[in-house]
């Protein structure tokens, strides 16, 4: 099997056809969940203290990206020239990583390409160990939450500590990233209060939920990292082809000590992060602040182009991942959704984010571009309740400062999943049988007619012109929510004795046939 | 012109009321409406839980019947939304070029309500006498997907008689989503609690939009709790006069 890295090759459809066509690498690590959507999101709708600081941040940035956002006369035109970079960027992908490569490693970096995060964790594990380090300190990263970097570390006997605030608030309470910019958001102060009470070994016991009181604990806690680390990671925000430069965007200086302090810098990055020109960093540095932090620019923002004699590290590697994305780039539809720069304005827009948190998408990737990034980068049939976690409102789609289209993605993958479910299977399920039924009386007037009357037996169901309990699977629908009682009625019934047309009833229509 | 009324399946098989004031407001404004009997659904509902093979004999039908009109007026956002953003991308990515050709024809030619009465038309103000306290819901397609934008609040804000509050968090979903309401019910009822309170806190006796059914979900909500507050399609209200209000 051999993975073509960057290159848009097409995912066989069928076992036999894999023999002959190289196969693009799935995505492997933090990017499933245990339970189905569903099943998840109402373990965390119940969770009313869940709810509460989602709903309180959510709102809190929302408000601070519309009004930075409003600020700028020209935002369509800048939305329209990110989504567009990013297009010609992905368009000749294998072009652009072999000139990063090439001019990384003229600066006298080291590149790597890892097919998936198996090979990428080995890859990083063994530059570690060649270091001689058994601590790093980390940049905050989405791409190393992903592949499950800090595990597979800790398994190889090297500890990972998170250098982010929002990132060390998780690793310290042995939790999960629930958001893509702000990981802890699903913590309120008291919590993390308890948190560093209960794992920081050197803070100090009248430690209050006062927010600079919580900062300067986490400061001082890593001040001690940051001077004995020889060995940093971190991801990368992009990577410019012709001038080898890595860039990292954040709001701490703590990514800027790993990736000046230490002697041996790491880097994991998605291929999908490379921009062909030093000129497009102009157009990102512009949206990616106001949409993620809601800033007109970012306190820090790092760039390096291998190394620089006698100043900061001397060991400096790139690691390419692809797991996944290569097969995204495979699907003309979905593959804009490697346009993400990772934001998250999408999921501080979305209803259904704001009430279920990120834990309950499986992904690290979660929320809107979760919904359709996840499943791509895994294979449907692995997250296949993901396309399906969203009401379609189109929320994300206004909000995305490189214009991915995520609701016309979603309505795409699904019907994806319904026909790769249908060729892997003799008979239709229930919900395609209903489908197929329900299309099948769609398509003549005549039988739309009389499922509208064996539809009124519904009126016996009715009290006071609601009716409160229906049947399976639309008790689903009652359990909630009252549902209409049919009306005596039906809109084409009235049509037809209003006009007087004696042929009106539908039957008669010979027309009104299916295909 | 030559209009013809998509009333659509849902509105004709549960809320004719909001197809027979569609009628009736655009016979009050002088124009005559036909209803080709051959309709029957846009295949919304298939699209977007992912039955497009099933969808295409919809698509070809709406396509066929609608053909010979000036304008296709259809009292839903979601509907019209669905024939002038799906129906040809559904076609081509089935591989019916002429289909889809034919269906982006149509669709141009296709009016969410408020969109014709504004734009087509050129009217905001109906001539409609409506005295109840409303707050107006717009719903996602309708402003995302048509970019209704403030029309059919223009609309309300001419009809006499009315006092129209101002629904807080208004462009939030209110949790219908289609099939999502069955596939991820506690969600979809999470959203609609948000939405109804935010109603509730208006103290209207009505909440009006420009779909029956986001109004279906809304009003299925509210009757469940015995809010005491109706549902009411738009075309209701601007239909509603004096004489027959």
């Amino acid at each position: 099997m051999r993975a073509f890295l960057g290159m848009p090759t097409a995912v066989p459809a069928r076992e036999e056809d894999s023999r002959e066509l190289p196969v693009a690498p799935r995505g492997v690590g933090h990017l499933r969940g245990s339970d189905p959507f569903p099943v998840a999101a109402r373990r965390a709708l119940a969770d009313s203290q869940l709810r509460a600081n989602l709903a309180q941040a959510t709102a809190t940035i929302r408000a601070k990206r519309a009004r930075v956002v409003a600020e700028l006369p020209d935002w369509e035109e800048l939305r329209s020239a990110g989504s567009a970079i990013k297009e010609r960027a992905l368009a000749n992908l294998d072009m652009h990583l072999e000139q990063l490569e090439e001019r990384f490693t003229a600066r006298g970096g080291t590149v790597h390409w890892a097919r998936d995060a198996v090979e990428a964790n080995q890859i990083v594990t063994g530059l570690v160990r060649a270091a001689g380090a058994s601590e790093v300190v980390k940049v905050k990263s989405m791409v190393t939450d992903e592949i499950g970097l800090n595990d597979a570390l800790a398994a190889a006997g090297i500890s990972a500590v998170e250098t982010d605030l929002a990132e060390l608030i998780v690793q310290l309470g042995d939790d999960r990233p629930s958001h893509i910019l702000v990981p802890a958001i699903h913590r309120n102060r008291a919590e993390i209060r308890e948190i560093f009470l209960r794992k920081m070994a050197d803070v100090d016991p009248g430690l209050t939920d006062d927010p600079p009181a919580l900062a300067e604990a986490a400061r001082l806690h890593l001040r001690r990292k940051f001077l004995s680390a020889r060995v940093g990671i971190s991801g990368a925000n992009f990577a410019v082809a012709e001038t080898g430069t890595l860039c990292v965007v954040e709001s701490e200086g703590n990514g800027r000590m790993c990736l000046t302090l230490p002697q041996t810098l790491i880097t994991v990055m998605g291929i999908e992060k490379v921009i062909p020109a030093w000129a497009d960093l102009g157009v990102f540095l512009q949206l990616l602040p106001r949409s993620s932090t809601g800033e007109r620019m970012n306190p820090y923002t790092s760039m390096w182009a291998g190394i620089t004699p006698e100043d900061g590290p001397q060991d400096v590697h790139l690691v390419l991942l692809d797991n996944g994305r290569t097969a995204v780039l495979a699907d003309k539809t979905g593959r804009q959704a490697l346009h993400c720069i990772r934001c998250s304005a999408c999921l501080n827009v979305c209803p259904v984010y704001e009430r279920t948190g990120g834990h309950a998408y499986g992904s690290v990737y979660p929320g809107p571009i979760g919904a359709v990034l996840s499943p791509m980068l895994t294979g449907i049939e692995d997250n296949a309740s993901l396309p399906y976690a969203s009401s379609l409102c189109g929320a994300c789609y206004d909000a995305c400062p490189v214009k991915i289209d995520i609701p016309s993605i979603l309505v795409h993958l699904r019907a994806r999943h319904v026909e790769e479910t249908a060729r892997g299977s003799r008979l239709p399920g229930p919900e395609a049988a209903t489908m197929a039924l329900a299309a099948w009386a769609m398509a003549s007037p005549a039988r739309f007619a009389a499922a509208q009357r064996g539809g009124r037996l519904g009126r016996l169901l009715g009290r006071g012109g609601q009716i409160r309990h229906l049947p399976p699977p639309l008790s689903r629908w009652t359990r909630a929510r009252d549902a209409p009682v049919p009306p005596a009625q039906t809109f084409r019934q009235w049509w037809a004795r209003e006009h007087g047309d004696p042929q009106s009833e539908p039957e008669a229509q010979a027309s009104g046939e299916a295909e | 012109m030559r209009i013809a009324l998509f009333v659509t399946c849902l509105a004709d098989t549960l809320f004719p009321q909001a197809g027979r004031a569609t009628v009736a407001l655009l016979e009050r404004l002088g124009h005559q409406v036909e209803f080709p009997r051959a309709q029957t659904c846009c295949g919304q509902m298939h699209v977007n839980t992912g039955y497009q093979r099933e969808a295409l004999p919809l698509i070809r039908r709406f396509a066929d019947t609608f053909a010979g009109y000036e304008a296709i007026v259809v009292p839903s956002g979601s509907c019209a939304g669905s024939v002038r953003h799906q129906h040809a991308m559904v076609a081509s990515r089935l591989g019916d070029g002429e289909l889809a050709s034919r269906a982006e024809a149509v669709a141009a030619r296709t009016f969410e309500l408020s969109i014709f009465l504004t734009d087509v038309l050129g009217l905001d103000d109906v001539g409609a006498y409506y005295p109840h306290r409303v707050t107006y819901h717009p719903t996602c397609h309708s402003l995302r997907l048509l970019r209704v934008g403030d029309r059919p609040l223009r609309l309300l804000r001419h009809v006499a008689g009315i006092d129209l509050v101002e629904l807080p968090d208004a462009e939030v979903c209110c949790g219908f989503g289609g099939t999502f309401a069955v596939k991820n019910p506690d969600v979809s009822t999470a959203m609609l609690a948000d939405k109804m309170r935010n109603i509730v806190a208006t103290r209207a006796e009505a909440c009006v939009a420009g779909d029956s059914s986001c109004l279906m979900h809304i009003g299925g909500g509210l009757s469940r709790l015995s809010a005491g507050i109706r549902t009411v399609h738009l075309a209701e209200v601007l239909a509603s006069t004096r004489q027959a209000g």
